[in-house]
């Protein structure tokens, strides 16, 4: 597809890709697109509790966007987080352990599968509350901008949330205060079970930051390159202290809602327009043509990462449960 | 009598009411075509059409402010919140305008409303998902809120508070969609507000909301093995909070028990408390107790889930430590 731009270029390079990049972004791809297969087969299993929200088909957007950030930046996202946590190096079995609702969870078995939070990797939170996320996002930037250190905020979110209030008061301050806030929209079409010509007034959401005069870039979000070229871009003007950047990722979930959806809403050949764009493929066919991979080679790495995401996902099943006697909520609670 | 669902009832009372006044129409995220992520607007869509049935936004501030828009201009909105946390969304549209607005005007509007709310713990939604923000509301003047704790209260106070000329607020249970339970179908409609007792017992009162309710009466069975019998109150609406027969209760027994599924502080269990002990303090053989969550957010891990939501094991030793 053809991106659309509202942005004036930087001033500062973005750093092209290596070759040893460019295999990295096809392993992180692959790892969340495995990790989130293991979810699902463990969901089944009974392992995990209640619902999760899976991001299979989007691993482009978490994969390229996280290959721009720095330790120290901020990151924020949603329910469907998990592909962002992974990308920047969450434990897995510790991810998994918390959708298992085990101790040894990055939450304890606390906060579950749409909660998972690392503060010490700068994963400042899953917000379960559509757009919930967006000015605590905002507050990171005011944070980074303090800070004087070229941090960035990076905030996630649905098509959905562009029309919540929140999205608007975030979106809003953070152009009038300038900060380093990176807005990444993850428009896979869909809010639940509605489609986005039944809640939005247009599909290209880059059009919600004209309205802030706010720098802006629509991408093909399953070329998990243009992803990273585009957020390198803004992040640059962000560090730069040119102030925030909206991110449009143009993308699809290949399966539903959350665990109960079976999707029948979607029109069989949307759906299978989309599959044809699977990002694991599109990237593997043009590491292929590099010279980069061959097939067997790919097959090696998804064997690879889906026997990483097992062992992981094994460890984790084995884990204790939380202790109900000796938890201490109140130290969970309160610092 | 039919058997159904809390779920159905819930559809029943719409599709009823819906088809009764056409001055009814609903609105809510993903209730048209596809029914409502609970399933509890399936086929109304299909039955009333887009107008009356309307998918909105993700936008509760919006569609709920609306609701007061349409009230005050002849219409009688029901807002459905998928998930009761919302409500935190569009807080101020429920507290600043829907209640006051009526006041506001000198008495001259009328906002017959309803915003319906599934709220609860048990099913593992973890901290955002989970509760029941039952007491979220009950400091605001203004308000009638009501919560339903079986199919027929479901079906019976939802056409109630549709017919009722003022806001009100249904916290409904997603832990109770699919139990099932006898229903009046067509029946009278019953008093919106005001408790009911579900057990008779002469040894101490138990008063609880919501899913609390059924294991209450669980715990009255356990207690009644061991020769305590306690009647059982299901308080049904909090606003207005009417304790009268629960008093009475009370002046028999001489012990009041409250179960609430929210936190203790800010509680509704604390104004019946507080209410009871105004009119029967000198009936009271002991101070009244009151079962709740612990003072802190719902837990994911489906062992310390379990064990913070009151369990008729808790409530009959409760009862116990008091008579
Ligand atoms: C304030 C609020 N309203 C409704 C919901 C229920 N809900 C959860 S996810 C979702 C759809 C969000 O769609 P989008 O923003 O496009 O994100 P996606 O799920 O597609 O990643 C809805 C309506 C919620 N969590 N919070
Ligand atoms: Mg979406």
């Amino acid at each position: 597809m053809k991106a659309k731009t509202t942005t004036r270029t930087a001033k500062t390079k973005v750093k092209p890709l290596t070759d040893k990049d460019r295999l990295a972004l096809f392993r992180m791809m692959v790892r969340i697109r495995e990790f989130e297969e293991e979810v699902q087969r463990s969901y089944l299993e009974g392992l995990v509790h209640g619902t999760t929200h899976l991001c299979q088909g989007q691993e482009a957007v978490a994969a390229g966007t996280g290959f721009v950030f720095r330790d120290d930046d901020y990151v924020g996202y949603t329910y469907r987080g998990h592909g962002h946590c992974l990308a920047r190096g969450m434990d897995e079995e510790g991810a998994f352990a918390e959708l298992f609702g085990r101790t040894t969870g990055v939450c304890g078995g606390v906060g579950g599968s749409m909660h998972l939070t690392d503060i010490d990797k700068g994963l400042i939170g899953a917000f379960g509350i559509v757009g919930g996320g967006l000015p605590v996002s905002v507050g990171a930037g005011v944070t980074a901008q303090m800070n004087g250190r070229g941090q960035l905020s990076a905030t996630f979110f649905g098509d959905g949330a562009t029309n919540i209030g929140a999205f608007h008061e975030a979106m809003n301050i953070a152009q009038v205060w300038k900060l380093p806030v990176l807005f990444i929209c993850e428009n896979n079409l869909y809010g639940e079970f509605t489609r986005i010509n039944h809640s939005t007034p247009y599909e290209d959401l880059i059009r919600r930051a004209e309205g802030y005069a706010m720098n802006a870039v629509q991408v093909d979000g399953n070329d998990v390159e243009a992803v990273y070229a585009a957020t390198a871009e803004a992040a640059a003007r962000a560090r730069a202290g040119e102030g925030p950047s909206f991110i449009e990722c143009m993308t699809y979930r290949h399966r539903g809602h959350s665990r109960t959806d079976p999707a029948k809403y979607r029109d069989p050949k949307e759906v299978e327009a989309w599959l044809a764009r699977d990002p694991l493929k599109l990237y593997e066919a043009a590491l292929i043509k590099r010279k980069l991979l061959t097939r067997e080679k790919a097959e090696a790495i998804i064997a690879e990462e889906r026997a990483r995401q097992r062992a992981a996902s094994e460890r984790a099943a084995a884990a204790p449960w939380p202790d109900t006697d000796t938890i201490d909520y109140a130290a969970l609670t309160f610092a | 009598m039919q058997e159904i669902t809390y779920r159905e009832a819930i559809l029943a009372a719409l599709q009823e009411e819906m088809r009764r006044d056409d001055k009814i129409l609903i609105m809510g995220e993903d209730i048209g075509p596809s029914g409502g992520p609970f399933k509890t607007c399936q086929g109304l869509y299909e039955e009333f059409g887009a107008a009356r049935v309307r998918d909105t936004p993700i936008a509760e501030t919006g569609f709920v402010g609306a609701a007061l828009g349409l009230a005050i201009t002849g219409y009688r909105p029901i807002a459905e919140i998928m998930f009761a946390d919302f409500l935190g969304v569009c807080f101020d549209q429920i507290v600043n305008s829907i209640a006051k607005h009526r006041f506001m005007s000198g008495g001259k509007v009328k906002a017959p409303l309803v915003i319906r709310a599934i709220g609860g713990a048990g099913l593992r939604f973890a901290a955002q998902h989970s509760q029941t923000g039952e007491s979220w509301l009950l400091s605001v003047p203004g308000l009638t809120i009501v919560c339903p704790s079986s199919p027929n209260e479901a079906y019976g106070m939802l056409r109630a508070a549709i017919r009722y000329d003022n806001p009100v607020v249904v916290f409904e249970h997603k832990a109770l969609l699919s139990t099932k339970g006898p229903v009046d179908i067509g029946g009278p409609i019953p008093p919106l507000t005001g408790p009911k007792m579900l057990r008779e017992g002469s040894d101490a009162t138990i008063v609880a909301s919501l899913a609390m309710v059924g294991r209450s009466l669980e715990a009255a069975e356990l207690l009644a093995k061991d020769g305590i019998e306690a009647e059982v109150f299901d308080i049904r609406s909090l606003r207005p909070m009417i304790t009268g027969p629960i008093v009475e209760s009370v002046k028999k027994t001489n012990i009041l028990l409250t179960v609430e599924e929210q936190a203790q502080v800010g509680g509704w269990g604390a104004e019946v408390a507080a209410q009871v002990t105004d009119a029967a303090f000198d009936y009271l053989d002991a101070p009244p107790g009151r079962v709740t969550l612990p003072d802190f957010p719902v837990p994911y891990s489906p062992p310390l889930e379990d064990s913070v939501i009151p369990s008729p094991e808790r409530i009959a030793a409760a009862v116990k430590a008091l008579v």
